[in-house]
Protein backbone atom coordinates (compact mmCIF):
# COMPACT_ATOMS: atom_id res chain seq x y z
CA UNK A 1 0.00 0.00 0.00
CA UNK A 2 1.98 2.90 -1.25
CA UNK A 3 0.87 6.50 -1.51
CA UNK A 4 1.65 8.23 -4.75
CA UNK A 5 2.87 11.81 -4.46
CA UNK A 6 0.13 12.86 -6.89
CA UNK A 7 -2.74 11.42 -4.84
CA UNK A 8 -1.99 13.14 -1.54
CA UNK A 9 -4.61 15.01 0.44
CA UNK A 10 -4.93 18.79 0.21
CA UNK A 11 -2.89 19.19 3.38
CA UNK A 12 0.14 17.56 1.85
CA UNK A 13 -0.10 19.02 -1.59
CA UNK A 14 -0.13 22.53 -0.13
CA UNK A 15 -3.63 23.59 -1.15
CA UNK A 16 -5.54 26.07 0.94
CA UNK A 17 -8.24 23.98 2.65
CA UNK A 18 -11.78 24.59 1.42
CA UNK A 19 -13.19 25.45 4.84
CA UNK A 20 -10.60 28.22 5.21
CA UNK A 21 -11.52 29.66 1.82
CA UNK A 22 -15.23 29.64 2.62
CA UNK A 23 -14.77 31.16 6.08
CA UNK A 24 -12.56 33.86 4.63
CA UNK A 25 -15.09 34.79 1.95
CA UNK A 26 -17.89 34.94 4.54
CA UNK A 27 -15.74 37.10 6.82
CA UNK A 28 -14.83 39.39 3.93
CA UNK A 29 -18.49 39.81 2.97
CA UNK A 30 -19.51 40.57 6.55
CA UNK A 31 -16.72 43.09 7.02
CA UNK A 32 -17.48 44.80 3.73
CA UNK A 33 -21.13 45.30 4.68
CA UNK A 34 -20.56 45.92 8.37
CA UNK A 35 -20.38 49.75 8.27
CA UNK A 36 -24.01 49.78 7.13
CA UNK A 37 -25.03 48.21 10.43
CA UNK A 38 -22.41 49.34 12.93
CA UNK A 39 -20.49 52.49 13.73
CA UNK A 40 -17.32 52.65 11.60
CA UNK A 41 -15.29 53.84 14.63
CA UNK A 42 -16.31 50.75 16.59
CA UNK A 43 -15.52 48.50 13.63
CA UNK A 44 -12.12 50.08 13.13
CA UNK A 45 -11.29 49.45 16.75
CA UNK A 46 -12.29 45.81 16.30
CA UNK A 47 -10.12 45.47 13.20
CA UNK A 48 -7.05 47.04 14.84
CA UNK A 49 -7.30 44.70 17.80
CA UNK A 50 -8.11 41.75 15.55
CA UNK A 51 -4.87 42.42 13.68
CA UNK A 52 -2.95 42.80 16.94
CA UNK A 53 -4.31 39.49 18.27
CA UNK A 54 -3.62 37.76 14.96
CA UNK A 55 0.01 38.91 15.16
CA UNK A 56 0.25 37.79 18.77
CA UNK A 57 -1.22 34.39 17.90
CA UNK A 58 1.54 33.85 15.35
CA UNK A 59 3.92 33.61 18.29
CA UNK A 60 1.90 31.84 20.98
CA UNK A 61 -0.17 29.63 18.70
CA UNK A 62 2.41 28.56 16.15
CA UNK A 63 5.75 28.81 17.94
CA UNK A 64 4.49 28.24 21.48
CA UNK A 65 6.12 31.40 22.84
CA UNK A 66 4.06 33.38 25.37
CA UNK A 67 5.12 37.00 25.16
CA UNK A 68 3.91 39.24 27.93
CA UNK A 69 5.34 42.35 26.33
CA UNK A 70 3.51 42.81 23.09
CA UNK A 71 2.13 46.18 24.21
CA UNK A 72 5.63 47.53 23.57
CA UNK A 73 5.29 46.88 19.82
CA UNK A 74 1.67 47.94 19.59
CA UNK A 75 2.36 51.07 21.62
CA UNK A 76 5.54 52.11 19.92
CA UNK A 77 4.07 51.52 16.49
CA UNK A 78 1.29 53.79 17.63
CA UNK A 79 3.63 56.52 18.99
CA UNK A 80 5.80 56.56 15.94
CA UNK A 81 3.01 56.74 13.42
CA UNK A 82 1.32 59.51 15.44
CA UNK A 83 4.57 61.45 15.67
CA UNK A 84 5.36 60.94 11.98
CA UNK A 85 1.93 62.11 10.89
CA UNK A 86 1.71 65.04 13.25
CA UNK A 87 5.26 66.39 13.62
CA UNK A 88 6.96 65.21 10.45
CA UNK A 89 3.82 65.68 8.38
CA UNK A 90 4.15 62.32 6.65
CA UNK A 91 1.18 60.92 4.69
CA UNK A 92 -0.74 58.12 6.47
CA UNK A 93 0.85 55.27 4.52
CA UNK A 94 4.38 56.41 5.39
CA UNK A 95 3.44 57.23 8.99
CA UNK A 96 2.16 53.69 9.40
CA UNK A 97 5.23 52.20 7.74
CA UNK A 98 7.51 54.07 10.14
CA UNK A 99 5.50 52.61 13.03
CA UNK A 100 5.98 49.13 11.57
CA UNK A 101 9.72 49.71 11.14
CA UNK A 102 10.26 50.80 14.72
CA UNK A 103 8.18 47.89 16.06
CA UNK A 104 10.23 45.45 13.96
CA UNK A 105 13.49 46.95 15.26
CA UNK A 106 12.23 46.69 18.84
CA UNK A 107 11.20 43.11 18.05
CA UNK A 108 14.72 42.18 17.02
CA UNK A 109 16.16 43.59 20.26
CA UNK A 110 13.54 42.30 22.72
CA UNK A 111 13.16 39.00 20.86
CA UNK A 112 16.93 38.56 20.69
CA UNK A 113 17.18 38.88 24.46
CA UNK A 114 14.07 36.88 25.33
CA UNK A 115 14.49 33.76 23.15
CA UNK A 116 17.49 32.70 25.17
CA UNK A 117 14.98 31.71 27.84
CA UNK A 118 12.19 29.17 27.90
CA UNK A 119 8.62 29.03 29.19
CA UNK A 120 7.78 31.34 32.06
CA UNK A 121 11.25 32.91 31.97
CA UNK A 122 10.69 33.94 28.39
CA UNK A 123 7.41 35.60 29.42
CA UNK A 124 9.14 37.36 32.31
CA UNK A 125 11.94 38.75 30.15
CA UNK A 126 9.45 40.12 27.62
CA UNK A 127 7.44 41.68 30.45
CA UNK A 128 10.51 43.28 32.02
CA UNK A 129 11.73 44.74 28.74
CA UNK A 130 8.25 45.98 27.85
CA UNK A 131 8.09 47.72 31.24
CA UNK A 132 11.36 49.48 30.39
CA UNK A 133 9.78 50.63 27.15
CA UNK A 134 6.77 51.85 29.12
CA UNK A 135 8.92 53.97 31.43
CA UNK A 136 10.78 55.32 28.44
CA UNK A 137 7.44 56.34 26.92
CA UNK A 138 6.48 57.97 30.21
CA UNK A 139 9.67 60.05 30.32
CA UNK A 140 10.59 60.76 26.70
CA UNK A 141 9.44 64.20 25.56
CA UNK A 142 8.19 63.16 22.12
CA UNK A 143 5.48 60.83 23.52
CA UNK A 144 3.79 63.62 25.42
CA UNK A 145 3.91 61.73 28.72
CA UNK A 146 0.52 61.46 30.43
CA UNK A 147 -1.19 63.43 27.65
CA UNK A 148 0.04 61.27 24.79
CA UNK A 149 0.10 62.55 21.24
CA UNK A 150 -3.30 64.06 20.54
CA UNK A 151 -5.02 65.49 17.47
CA UNK A 152 -3.08 63.31 15.06
CA UNK A 153 -4.15 64.18 11.51
CA UNK A 154 -5.51 61.22 9.54
CA UNK A 155 -4.37 62.85 6.31
CA UNK A 156 -4.90 61.86 2.70
CA UNK A 157 -4.13 58.29 1.69
CA UNK A 158 -1.67 58.35 -1.25
CA UNK A 159 -2.37 62.06 -1.40
CA UNK A 160 -5.93 61.60 -2.69
CA UNK A 161 -8.30 59.72 -0.39
CA UNK A 162 -9.48 61.85 2.49
CA UNK A 163 -9.37 59.66 5.58
CA UNK A 164 -11.27 62.21 7.65
CA UNK A 165 -14.32 60.53 6.17
CA UNK A 166 -15.05 57.63 8.54
CA UNK A 167 -16.30 55.32 5.82
CA UNK A 168 -13.23 55.85 3.65
CA UNK A 169 -11.07 55.38 6.72
CA UNK A 170 -12.92 52.14 7.55
CA UNK A 171 -12.19 50.59 4.15
CA UNK A 172 -8.57 51.65 4.45
CA UNK A 173 -8.32 49.96 7.87
CA UNK A 174 -10.07 46.90 6.45
CA UNK A 175 -7.44 46.73 3.70
CA UNK A 176 -4.64 47.02 6.27
CA UNK A 177 -6.24 44.29 8.38
CA UNK A 178 -6.66 41.97 5.40
CA UNK A 179 -3.02 42.46 4.35
CA UNK A 180 -1.86 41.63 7.88
CA UNK A 181 -4.23 38.68 8.19
CA UNK A 182 -3.19 37.19 4.85
CA UNK A 183 0.48 37.74 5.63
CA UNK A 184 0.13 35.80 8.89
CA UNK A 185 -1.83 33.11 7.06
CA UNK A 186 0.94 32.82 4.51
CA UNK A 187 3.65 32.71 7.19
CA UNK A 188 2.02 29.81 9.05
CA UNK A 189 1.51 27.92 5.81
CA UNK A 190 4.96 28.53 4.35
CA UNK A 191 8.12 26.40 4.43
CA UNK A 192 9.19 28.60 7.35
CA UNK A 193 5.87 28.00 9.12
CA UNK A 194 6.35 24.26 8.77
CA UNK A 195 9.67 24.54 10.61
CA UNK A 196 8.00 26.64 13.31
CA UNK A 197 5.44 23.90 13.88
CA UNK A 198 8.22 21.35 14.13
CA UNK A 199 10.10 23.46 16.67
CA UNK A 200 6.92 23.90 18.72
CA UNK A 201 6.32 20.14 18.63
CA UNK A 202 9.80 18.97 19.55
CA UNK A 203 12.58 21.47 19.92
CA UNK A 204 15.25 18.90 20.76
CA UNK A 205 14.54 16.87 17.65
CA UNK A 206 14.66 20.01 15.50
CA UNK A 207 18.10 20.81 16.95
CA UNK A 208 19.31 17.29 16.30
CA UNK A 209 18.29 17.70 12.66
CA UNK A 210 20.57 20.71 12.47
CA UNK A 211 18.05 23.54 12.71
CA UNK A 212 19.37 26.75 14.25
CA UNK A 213 16.16 27.19 16.17
CA UNK A 214 17.02 30.56 17.74
CA UNK A 215 17.09 32.20 14.32
CA UNK A 216 13.64 30.80 13.50
CA UNK A 217 12.23 32.00 16.78
CA UNK A 218 13.79 35.42 16.31
CA UNK A 219 12.36 35.79 12.81
CA UNK A 220 8.91 34.74 14.05
CA UNK A 221 9.17 37.14 16.97
CA UNK A 222 10.20 40.01 14.73
CA UNK A 223 7.39 39.35 12.24
CA UNK A 224 4.89 39.21 15.09
CA UNK A 225 6.27 42.47 16.54
CA UNK A 226 6.16 44.21 13.15
CA UNK A 227 2.53 43.23 12.53
CA UNK A 228 1.61 44.28 16.08
CA UNK A 229 3.27 47.60 15.24
CA UNK A 230 1.14 47.79 12.10
CA UNK A 231 -1.97 47.38 14.25
CA UNK A 232 -0.86 50.05 16.72
CA UNK A 233 0.22 52.47 14.00
CA UNK A 234 -3.14 52.16 12.25
CA UNK A 235 -5.01 52.57 15.52
CA UNK A 236 -3.15 55.84 16.25
CA UNK A 237 -4.36 57.37 13.00
CA UNK A 238 -7.93 56.10 13.35
CA UNK A 239 -8.37 57.48 16.87
CA UNK A 240 -5.99 60.37 16.21
CA UNK A 241 -4.32 59.49 19.49
CA UNK A 242 -1.29 57.62 20.80
CA UNK A 243 -1.21 57.27 24.57
CA UNK A 244 0.33 55.39 27.48
CA UNK A 245 -2.60 52.95 27.44
CA UNK A 246 -1.17 51.44 24.25
CA UNK A 247 2.20 50.60 25.86
CA UNK A 248 0.84 49.65 29.27
CA UNK A 249 1.17 46.04 30.42
CA UNK A 250 -2.61 45.71 30.62
CA UNK A 251 -2.60 45.99 26.83
CA UNK A 252 -0.34 42.90 26.69
CA UNK A 253 -2.85 41.19 28.97
CA UNK A 254 -5.79 42.18 26.79
CA UNK A 255 -4.26 40.72 23.64
CA UNK A 256 -3.56 37.47 25.45
CA UNK A 257 -7.21 37.36 26.55
CA UNK A 258 -8.50 38.03 23.03
CA UNK A 259 -6.34 35.31 21.55
CA UNK A 260 -7.20 32.83 24.27
CA UNK A 261 -10.92 33.51 24.00
CA UNK A 262 -10.90 33.16 20.22
CA UNK A 263 -8.67 30.09 20.20
CA UNK A 264 -4.90 29.73 20.37
CA UNK A 265 -3.35 28.46 17.18
CA UNK A 266 -6.50 28.91 15.11
CA UNK A 267 -6.64 31.07 11.99
CA UNK A 268 -9.81 33.04 12.66
CA UNK A 269 -9.90 32.80 16.46
CA UNK A 270 -7.97 35.98 17.33
CA UNK A 271 -10.32 38.03 15.15
CA UNK A 272 -13.40 36.53 16.82
CA UNK A 273 -11.81 37.00 20.25
CA UNK A 274 -10.97 40.63 19.56
CA UNK A 275 -14.46 41.37 18.24
CA UNK A 276 -16.02 39.78 21.34
CA UNK A 277 -13.84 41.64 23.82
CA UNK A 278 -14.16 45.03 22.11
CA UNK A 279 -17.95 44.58 21.95
CA UNK A 280 -18.08 43.69 25.63
CA UNK A 281 -15.93 46.69 26.54
CA UNK A 282 -18.29 48.96 24.63
CA UNK A 283 -21.42 47.55 26.22
CA UNK A 284 -20.01 47.37 29.70
CA UNK A 285 -18.33 50.77 29.56
CA UNK A 286 -21.05 52.17 31.82
CA UNK A 287 -20.08 49.70 34.52
CA UNK A 288 -16.68 51.30 34.94
CA UNK A 289 -14.16 49.09 36.67
CA UNK A 290 -16.55 46.12 36.47
CA UNK A 291 -15.26 45.69 32.92
CA UNK A 292 -12.01 44.43 34.38
CA UNK A 293 -13.89 42.00 36.60
CA UNK A 294 -15.90 40.73 33.62
CA UNK A 295 -12.69 40.24 31.65
CA UNK A 296 -11.18 38.37 34.57
CA UNK A 297 -14.26 36.13 34.63
CA UNK A 298 -13.94 35.40 30.90
CA UNK A 299 -10.29 34.61 31.38
CA UNK A 300 -11.04 32.07 34.09
CA UNK A 301 -13.85 30.58 32.00
CA UNK A 302 -11.47 30.14 29.06
CA UNK A 303 -8.81 28.45 31.12
CA UNK A 304 -11.23 26.16 32.94
CA UNK A 305 -13.85 25.09 30.38
CA UNK A 306 -13.06 26.63 27.03
CA UNK A 307 -9.51 25.50 26.54
CA UNK A 308 -9.70 25.70 22.75
CA UNK A 309 -11.46 29.06 22.68
CA UNK A 310 -14.63 29.90 20.74
CA UNK A 311 -13.29 29.06 17.30
CA UNK A 312 -11.35 26.04 18.53
CA UNK A 313 -14.48 24.54 20.14
CA UNK A 314 -16.54 25.31 17.05
CA UNK A 315 -13.98 23.58 14.87
CA UNK A 316 -14.13 20.54 17.10
CA UNK A 317 -17.91 20.40 16.78
CA UNK A 318 -17.67 20.75 13.00
CA UNK A 319 -15.78 17.51 12.55
CA UNK A 320 -12.45 18.27 14.23
CA UNK A 321 -11.40 20.89 11.78
CA UNK A 322 -9.05 23.72 12.44
CA UNK A 323 -10.48 27.11 11.52
CA UNK B 1 45.46 4.86 9.88
CA UNK B 2 44.19 7.91 11.73
CA UNK B 3 41.95 9.12 8.92
CA UNK B 4 40.32 5.72 8.92
CA UNK B 5 38.72 6.79 12.18
CA UNK B 6 35.45 8.66 11.79
CA UNK B 7 34.71 9.40 15.41
CA UNK B 8 37.15 9.30 18.26
CA UNK B 9 37.10 10.17 21.95
CA UNK B 10 39.90 10.55 24.47
CA UNK B 11 39.24 10.21 28.18
CA UNK B 12 35.60 11.17 27.79
CA UNK B 13 34.06 11.66 31.22
CA UNK B 14 30.72 12.93 32.50
CA UNK B 15 29.94 13.57 36.14
CA UNK B 16 26.47 14.44 37.43
CA UNK B 17 26.86 16.08 40.83
CA UNK B 18 29.55 13.67 41.90
CA UNK B 19 28.01 10.63 40.21
CA UNK B 20 30.20 9.46 37.34
CA UNK B 21 27.97 8.34 34.46
CA UNK B 22 30.71 8.06 31.84
CA UNK B 23 34.28 7.48 32.90
CA UNK B 24 37.45 7.87 30.85
CA UNK B 25 36.04 6.43 27.62
CA UNK B 26 38.42 6.01 24.69
CA UNK B 27 36.32 5.17 21.68
CA UNK B 28 37.25 4.84 18.04
CA UNK B 29 34.62 4.26 15.37
CA UNK B 30 36.05 3.33 11.99
CA UNK B 31 34.69 4.77 8.80
CA UNK B 32 32.14 2.60 7.04
CA UNK B 33 31.52 0.23 9.94
CA UNK B 34 28.59 -0.56 12.16
CA UNK B 35 29.79 -0.16 15.69
CA UNK B 36 27.57 -1.30 18.54
CA UNK B 37 27.62 -0.08 22.09
CA UNK B 38 26.05 -2.45 24.56
CA UNK B 39 25.82 -2.73 28.31
CA UNK B 40 23.34 -3.15 31.13
CA UNK B 41 20.75 -0.51 32.03
CA UNK B 42 22.32 2.62 33.40
CA UNK B 43 25.74 1.79 31.92
CA UNK B 44 26.01 5.27 30.44
CA UNK B 45 25.28 4.53 26.77
CA UNK B 46 22.71 7.26 26.25
CA UNK B 47 24.86 9.70 28.20
CA UNK B 48 27.71 8.84 25.82
CA UNK B 49 25.46 9.64 22.85
CA UNK B 50 24.49 12.93 24.45
CA UNK B 51 28.16 13.78 24.88
CA UNK B 52 29.11 12.79 21.35
CA UNK B 53 26.33 14.86 19.79
CA UNK B 54 26.99 17.72 22.21
CA UNK B 55 23.59 17.65 23.87
CA UNK B 56 25.61 17.47 27.09
CA UNK B 57 28.99 19.09 27.76
CA UNK B 58 31.65 16.61 28.88
CA UNK B 59 33.29 17.07 32.27
CA UNK B 60 36.63 16.00 30.79
CA UNK B 61 38.01 14.59 27.58
CA UNK B 62 38.05 15.33 23.87
CA UNK B 63 35.89 14.35 20.91
CA UNK B 64 37.08 14.34 17.31
CA UNK B 65 34.83 13.84 14.32
CA UNK B 66 36.53 13.35 10.94
CA UNK B 67 39.76 14.62 12.45
CA UNK B 68 38.11 17.80 13.65
CA UNK B 69 37.85 18.64 17.34
CA UNK B 70 34.17 19.05 18.18
CA UNK B 71 34.54 19.11 21.97
CA UNK B 72 33.26 22.69 22.03
CA UNK B 73 30.73 22.51 19.18
CA UNK B 74 26.98 22.81 19.73
CA UNK B 75 24.44 20.14 18.75
CA UNK B 76 23.27 22.03 15.67
CA UNK B 77 26.81 22.25 14.35
CA UNK B 78 27.36 18.55 14.95
CA UNK B 79 24.26 17.72 12.91
CA UNK B 80 25.39 20.03 10.15
CA UNK B 81 28.77 18.32 10.03
CA UNK B 82 26.91 15.15 9.09
CA UNK B 83 26.57 13.31 12.39
CA UNK B 84 22.88 12.82 13.13
CA UNK B 85 21.36 10.95 16.03
CA UNK B 86 18.10 9.33 16.96
CA UNK B 87 16.76 9.26 20.50
CA UNK B 88 16.04 6.44 22.92
CA UNK B 89 12.72 8.02 23.85
CA UNK B 90 11.25 8.19 20.41
CA UNK B 91 11.59 11.68 18.97
CA UNK B 92 9.08 12.64 16.32
CA UNK B 93 7.09 15.79 15.70
CA UNK B 94 3.85 14.42 17.16
CA UNK B 95 1.39 16.88 15.64
CA UNK B 96 2.89 16.70 12.16
CA UNK B 97 2.03 13.86 9.81
CA UNK B 98 4.52 11.14 8.95
CA UNK B 99 5.14 12.80 5.61
CA UNK B 100 5.62 16.24 7.21
CA UNK B 101 8.09 14.76 9.69
CA UNK B 102 10.32 13.50 6.91
CA UNK B 103 9.88 16.65 4.86
CA UNK B 104 11.21 18.76 7.72
CA UNK B 105 14.51 16.93 7.46
CA UNK B 106 14.62 17.18 3.66
CA UNK B 107 13.88 20.87 3.91
CA UNK B 108 16.81 21.40 6.26
CA UNK B 109 19.17 19.75 3.84
CA UNK B 110 17.94 21.50 0.73
CA UNK B 111 17.42 24.99 2.16
CA UNK B 112 14.61 27.52 1.86
CA UNK B 113 13.52 27.01 5.45
CA UNK B 114 13.35 30.72 6.19
CA UNK B 115 11.03 31.45 3.26
CA UNK B 116 8.02 32.79 5.11
CA UNK B 117 6.57 34.45 2.01
CA UNK B 118 6.30 31.30 -0.11
CA UNK B 119 3.12 29.21 -0.14
CA UNK B 120 2.88 25.73 1.31
CA UNK B 121 2.89 24.42 -2.26
CA UNK B 122 6.65 24.97 -2.22
CA UNK B 123 6.86 21.94 0.06
CA UNK B 124 5.37 19.67 -2.61
CA UNK B 125 8.77 19.29 -4.23
CA UNK B 126 9.84 17.12 -1.27
CA UNK B 127 6.87 14.75 -1.36
CA UNK B 128 8.23 12.14 -3.77
CA UNK B 129 11.55 11.76 -2.00
CA UNK B 130 9.86 11.75 1.41
CA UNK B 131 7.45 9.01 0.32
CA UNK B 132 10.34 6.89 -0.91
CA UNK B 133 12.00 7.11 2.50
CA UNK B 134 8.70 6.36 4.22
CA UNK B 135 8.22 3.26 2.07
CA UNK B 136 11.75 2.17 2.85
CA UNK B 137 10.99 1.95 6.58
CA UNK B 138 7.63 0.28 5.93
CA UNK B 139 5.35 3.19 6.77
CA UNK B 140 3.86 3.60 3.29
CA UNK B 141 0.36 2.84 4.56
CA UNK B 142 0.40 5.60 7.19
CA UNK B 143 2.17 8.40 5.31
CA UNK B 144 -0.63 10.87 6.01
CA UNK B 145 -1.26 9.82 9.60
CA UNK B 146 -0.37 12.18 12.44
CA UNK B 147 2.88 10.94 13.95
CA UNK B 148 1.63 11.13 17.53
CA UNK B 149 -1.02 8.50 16.74
CA UNK B 150 1.46 5.85 15.62
CA UNK B 151 2.30 2.90 17.87
CA UNK B 152 5.71 3.08 19.49
CA UNK B 153 7.58 0.79 17.12
CA UNK B 154 6.36 2.69 14.09
CA UNK B 155 7.47 5.98 15.62
CA UNK B 156 10.94 4.49 15.81
CA UNK B 157 10.79 3.61 12.15
CA UNK B 158 9.68 7.16 11.36
CA UNK B 159 12.59 8.50 13.34
CA UNK B 160 14.98 6.47 11.24
CA UNK B 161 13.37 7.72 8.02
CA UNK B 162 13.72 11.30 9.25
CA UNK B 163 17.36 10.75 10.16
CA UNK B 164 18.06 9.17 6.77
CA UNK B 165 16.44 12.12 5.02
CA UNK B 166 19.44 14.21 6.04
CA UNK B 167 21.70 11.73 4.26
CA UNK B 168 24.15 11.83 7.17
CA UNK B 169 27.67 10.49 6.90
CA UNK B 170 27.39 9.14 10.38
CA UNK B 171 24.30 7.96 12.26
CA UNK B 172 24.00 7.44 15.99
CA UNK B 173 21.01 5.22 16.74
CA UNK B 174 19.88 4.78 20.34
CA UNK B 175 18.03 1.44 20.54
CA UNK B 176 16.54 1.59 17.04
CA UNK B 177 14.49 -1.60 17.38
CA UNK B 178 13.20 -1.14 20.92
CA UNK B 179 9.45 -1.69 21.17
CA UNK B 180 9.16 -3.16 17.68
CA UNK B 181 7.37 -6.32 16.72
CA UNK B 182 9.37 -9.24 15.33
CA UNK B 183 8.68 -8.38 11.70
CA UNK B 184 9.65 -4.73 12.09
CA UNK B 185 12.88 -5.64 13.88
CA UNK B 186 13.84 -7.70 10.83
CA UNK B 187 12.93 -4.90 8.47
CA UNK B 188 14.79 -2.23 10.40
CA UNK B 189 17.93 -4.25 10.92
CA UNK B 190 18.00 -5.06 7.21
CA UNK B 191 17.53 -1.37 6.53
CA UNK B 192 20.39 -0.41 8.84
CA UNK B 193 22.64 -2.90 7.10
CA UNK B 194 21.65 -1.53 3.71
CA UNK B 195 22.07 2.17 4.48
CA UNK B 196 25.31 1.53 6.36
CA UNK B 197 27.14 0.58 3.20
CA UNK B 198 27.70 4.26 2.50
CA UNK B 199 27.83 5.50 6.08
CA UNK B 200 29.20 4.92 9.52
CA UNK B 201 26.80 3.77 12.22
CA UNK B 202 27.18 3.79 15.98
CA UNK B 203 24.25 2.16 17.71
CA UNK B 204 23.08 1.23 21.14
CA UNK B 205 21.03 -1.95 21.01
CA UNK B 206 19.71 -4.41 23.55
CA UNK B 207 18.56 -6.99 21.02
CA UNK B 208 21.61 -9.27 20.98
CA UNK B 209 20.58 -10.93 17.74
CA UNK B 210 20.54 -7.58 15.95
CA UNK B 211 23.92 -6.72 17.46
CA UNK B 212 25.40 -10.05 16.42
CA UNK B 213 24.01 -9.81 12.89
CA UNK B 214 24.99 -6.25 12.16
CA UNK B 215 28.00 -5.07 14.05
CA UNK B 216 31.58 -5.15 12.92
CA UNK B 217 32.76 -4.08 16.29
CA UNK B 218 31.23 -3.95 19.76
CA UNK B 219 32.09 -1.86 22.77
CA UNK B 220 30.74 -3.05 26.09
CA UNK B 221 30.06 -0.40 28.68
CA UNK B 222 29.34 -1.03 32.35
CA UNK B 223 29.10 1.59 35.09
CA UNK B 224 30.37 4.20 32.67
CA UNK B 225 33.58 2.35 31.77
CA UNK B 226 34.59 0.32 28.76
CA UNK B 227 34.59 -3.27 29.87
CA UNK B 228 35.58 -4.93 26.64
CA UNK B 229 35.83 -4.29 22.94
CA UNK B 230 36.10 -6.50 19.88
CA UNK B 231 33.96 -8.40 17.42
CA UNK B 232 30.96 -10.42 18.54
CA UNK B 233 32.86 -13.65 19.21
CA UNK B 234 35.54 -11.94 21.24
CA UNK B 235 33.13 -9.92 23.27
CA UNK B 236 30.63 -12.67 23.97
CA UNK B 237 33.37 -14.90 25.35
CA UNK B 238 34.94 -12.19 27.46
CA UNK B 239 34.72 -13.27 31.13
CA UNK B 240 34.02 -9.74 32.42
CA UNK B 241 31.18 -9.34 29.95
CA UNK B 242 29.61 -12.62 30.97
CA UNK B 243 29.92 -11.57 34.58
CA UNK B 244 28.39 -8.13 33.98
CA UNK B 245 25.46 -9.61 32.10
CA UNK B 246 24.75 -12.49 34.48
CA UNK B 247 23.30 -10.22 37.12
CA UNK B 248 20.89 -8.50 34.74
CA UNK B 249 17.91 -9.50 32.64
CA UNK B 250 19.86 -8.99 29.44
CA UNK B 251 21.65 -12.30 29.72
CA UNK B 252 20.45 -13.26 26.22
N1 LIG C 1 20.89 14.36 33.57
C1 LIG C 1 21.27 13.43 34.47
N2 LIG C 1 21.45 13.78 35.77
C2 LIG C 1 21.83 12.86 36.68
N3 LIG C 1 22.06 11.56 36.40
C3 LIG C 1 21.91 11.16 35.14
C4 LIG C 1 21.49 12.07 34.10
N4 LIG C 1 21.41 11.39 32.93
C5 LIG C 1 21.74 10.12 33.23
N5 LIG C 1 22.05 9.96 34.53
C6 LIG C 1 22.47 8.73 35.19
O1 LIG C 1 23.58 8.24 34.49
C7 LIG C 1 23.54 6.82 34.42
C8 LIG C 1 23.65 6.39 32.98
O2 LIG C 1 22.44 6.68 32.31
P1 LIG C 1 22.23 6.39 30.76
O3 LIG C 1 20.87 6.89 30.40
O4 LIG C 1 23.36 6.93 30.01
O5 LIG C 1 22.24 4.79 30.74
P2 LIG C 1 22.01 3.82 29.52
O6 LIG C 1 23.22 3.00 29.40
O7 LIG C 1 21.57 4.54 28.33
O8 LIG C 1 20.84 2.91 30.11
P3 LIG C 1 19.57 2.26 29.36
O9 LIG C 1 20.02 0.96 28.79
O10 LIG C 1 18.60 2.05 30.47
O11 LIG C 1 19.09 3.21 28.34
C9 LIG C 1 22.24 6.40 35.08
O12 LIG C 1 22.53 5.94 36.39
C10 LIG C 1 21.42 7.65 35.11
O13 LIG C 1 20.57 7.66 36.24
MG1 LIG D 1 19.90 4.61 27.20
Amino acid sequence: MTVEAASLSARHSGQVPGHHQITFVVMLALLTMAPYGFYPIFLMKVLCFALFATAFNLLIGFVGLLSFGHAAFFGFGSYLSAHAAKVWGLPPELAILSGVAVAAALGVVIGGLAIRRHGIYFAMVTLALAQMIYFFALQAPFTGGEDGIQAVPRGFLLGVIDLRNDLACYYFVLAVYLCGFLLVYRIIHSPFGEVLRAIRDNETRAISLGYRIKLYKLLAFTLSAAISGLAGATKALVFQLASLTDVHWTMSGEVILMTLLGGLGTVFGPTVGAATIVTLQNHLAALGSWVTVAQGGIFILCVLVFRRGLVGELGRLLGNRQF
Amino acid sequence: MADDIMLETEGLTKEFKGFIAVSDVHLGVRRGTIHAMIGPNGAGKTTCFNLLTKFLPPTRGRIRYRGRDITKADPTEVARLGMVRSFQISATFPRLSVLENVRIALQRRRGGSFDFWRPAKALRQYNAEALDLIDMVGLGDVAETTAGELPYGRKRALEIATTLALDPEMMLLDEPTAGMGHEDVGRISALIRRVATARTVLMVEHNIKVVADLSHRITVLASGRILAEGDYDQVSRHPKVIEAYMGTDHAA
